[in-house]
């Protein structure tokens, strides 16, 4: 009797009852399990998988730097309910407030959860080429979201930074600073990295992956060009966009260096013999299969992606 | 009752819907009246193959191949190849014009599909029979799709071409030329609606290749051309002599219409074969 009483509400009155409900569910969320991996640094471990409509596109590593006087948010989820979660957390943890929320880059798994944040007093950090990169795929993957992972976004979700970073700066937390550093284009067009000075630790997000296969949706050369400079560098802790905390920097990003090379490598060699794009995304790079997490599903792509890139070599 | 209703609508449209990912109501409705309005198209593969991914890796960057069943000879030759895209925003990929100095109207190319769709190559013979092949391709997004993934470098070196073409050709033999034309061929369609930021549609419209002053390809092109365009063609080397690339570029108010557009450069490369 009681369902067939509520069928026959009228839309408008369902519509009204649902509007008061939305912000009682929004504070019934749980708040994100994150792990302390260094003194005041909280991250959040995402899953290697793709992102669909079961995960809905929370797959990266995400989280956040505590400091004295405030709390930087590194990187927002894949989708809105992963931001509120992660906000959560941040609550649980500090009474201190949020003052920036810093973008590694454009992926939809990194700032789908931006809104959550978005209020006066928190200023948001990304590269210079962040907000071109945001305008340019804004609409496609708004478009993307609800047909792949079924949720559902409209443009403001999508914040373009209003701290811009064009080769590094000074994030100070109240006795804690960040170096936040623009990098030439490597896994993205727009990728930053955040360096933790108190504790020494690197937040490398995608420019590393670990278990998980690279993704390459920039520069083949760029980003081994990142790699060779970083590797050269001492780091206590380095934090991956996808994979577990990283203690033993530099060996730990050797796998995908190795993998980056190897596609360099072989496909200058497909290049120089006149072997076409659809015919080495069959050839180039089988052997690493056995060694990495969701290969099927992203091999091709970097194949296609920088065979398109190294065509141009002169 | 409402129950009964939700479970015969989903009964009703699920098998609907598969269907529907395969359906040609685009081209029987629209594109046959308007590409060949009156004439009979003989449906099969005698004169032209249509060789492309089932399912695309990248969608912006769909590799696909036409392959000619018969050669160019001056009585008998393929005139011109008409590709769509049944499903794209625009459908019209472009219109290849061939000649039996050809040599053979075999064609490669780099193309954008925005959604499950059937791919078509539809070929005009000399004699304006027109034989048509079709192929599906699952990709989503294609013309959407973000600009390439560096944008700077592809706008520093745009113009830029390149030839290769097959070692040691013989003379008089058809013999296989690559070129690949460095432009971001820009939709149109990669826009934001939060600033109502558009970029401007910016695509190749017309290229031309020669060889030693005779045409071997002429082609008209729109923005379901990947960025990067990458064509392959034949053409037949007889003596020493020079491959001329030449392209121009527009750029329209509308992605979807030609009906305001304003011409761009023009830009060309010479390459000389010594067969």
């Amino acid at each position: 009797m009681k369902t067939a009483h509520f069928l026959t509400f009228p839309p408008a009155l369902l519509s009204f009852f649902l509007i008061l409900f939305a912000p009682l569910q929004l504070s019934a969320l749980e708040a994100l399990k994150v792990r302390q991996v260094a003194d005041g640094i909280y991250v959040h471990f995402g899953v290697h998988e793709l992102p669909d409509k079961h995960n809905h596109g929370a797959i990266a590593n995400i989280g956040f730097i505590v400091g004295e006087r405030c709390v930087a948010v590194i990187d927002t989820g894949g989708n809105p309910e992963e931001g509120e979660r992660l906000k959560k957390a941040v609550e649980q943890t500090t009474d201190k407030p949020v003052c920036y929320v810093i973008n590694t880059h454009v992926h939809p798994d990194h700032i789908y959860g931006n809104i959550a944040f978005k209020q006066p007093g928190v200023e948001f950090v990304g590269h210079a080429n962040l907000e071109r990169a945001m305008l340019s795929r804004g609409q496609y993957y708004i478009d993307k979201a609800a047909e792949q992972l079924d949720i559902h976004l409209s443009p403001k979700n999508i914040i373009p930074p209003d701290n811009v970073v064009k080769q590094y700066k000074l994030l100070n937390l109240g006795n804690r600073e960040l170096v936040v550093t623009a990098h030439p284009t490597a896994h993205t067009d727009n990728d930053l990295t955040v360096l933790d000075k108190k504790t020494n630790t690197l937040w490398l997000s995608d420019l590393m992956f670990s278990g998980h296969l690279p993704v390459l949706d920039g520069s083949l050369k760029g980003w081994l060009q990142v790699i060779e400079k970083l590797e050269k560098k001492q780091f206590n802790h380095v934090i991956p966009g996808h994979g577990g905390l990283v203690s033993n920097w530099p060996q730990a990003i050797k796998p995908q260096k190795d993998y980056l090379t190897m596609l360099l490598n072989e496909i200058r060699a497909k290049i120089a013999k006149g072997v076409y794009l659809e015919d080495a995304v069959n050839q180039v790079g089988l052997t690493a299969r056995s060694k990495w997490q969701l290969f099927d599903e992203f091999h091709r792509k970097n194949v296609t992606t920088a065979f398109a890139e190294l065509e141009w070599e002169d | 009752m409402k129950l009964h209703i939700i479970i015969m609508t989903l009964l009703l449209t699920a098998p609907l819907k598969a269907s529907a990912d395969k359906d040609e109501s685009i081209w029987n409705n629209q594109l046959k009246q308007h590409f060949f309005a009156g004439k009979s198209i003989e449906e099969g593969e005698n004169i032209i193959r249509l060789d492309a991914p089932y399912r695309a890796e990248d969608p912006a960057l769909v590799p696909i191949k036409v392959i000619s069943q018969i050669p160019q000879t001056s009585s008998r030759y393929i005139k011109k190849i008409l590709l769509l895209v049944d499903k794209n925003p625009y459908p019209f990929v472009g219109e290849f014009e061939l000649t039996p100095e050809s040599g053979k109207a075999d064609l490669a190319m780099r193309i954008r599909v925005n959604t499950y769709s059937y791919v078509r190559a539809i070929a005009e013979m000399n004699d304006g029979k027109l034989y048509m092949t079709k192929t599906f391709v699952k990709a989503s997004g294609g013309c959407s799709a973000p600009i390439g993934a560096d944008l700077d470098a592809a706008m520093r070196r745009l113009g830029k071409m390149k030839f290769r073409v097959e070692d040691a050709p013989a003379p008089g033999e058809p013999t296989l030329a690559q070129l690949m034309i460095s432009h971001p061929n820009i939709t149109g369609m990669q826009m934001d609606q939060v600033t109502r930021f558009i970029r401007r549609s910016h695509f190749m419209d017309q290229l031309t290749v020669k060889f030693d002053g005779k045409t071997v390809l002429k082609a008209k092109t729109d923005i379901a051309i990947s960025a990067d365009p990458n064509f392959r063609f034949y053409f037949v080397p007889n003596h020493k002599g020079e491959l001329v690339a030449e392209f121009t570029d527009t750029s329209c108010e509308k992605p979807t219409s030609r009906a305001v557009c304003e011409s761009g450069s023009r830009y060309s490369k010479s390459y000389t074969v010594d067969p």
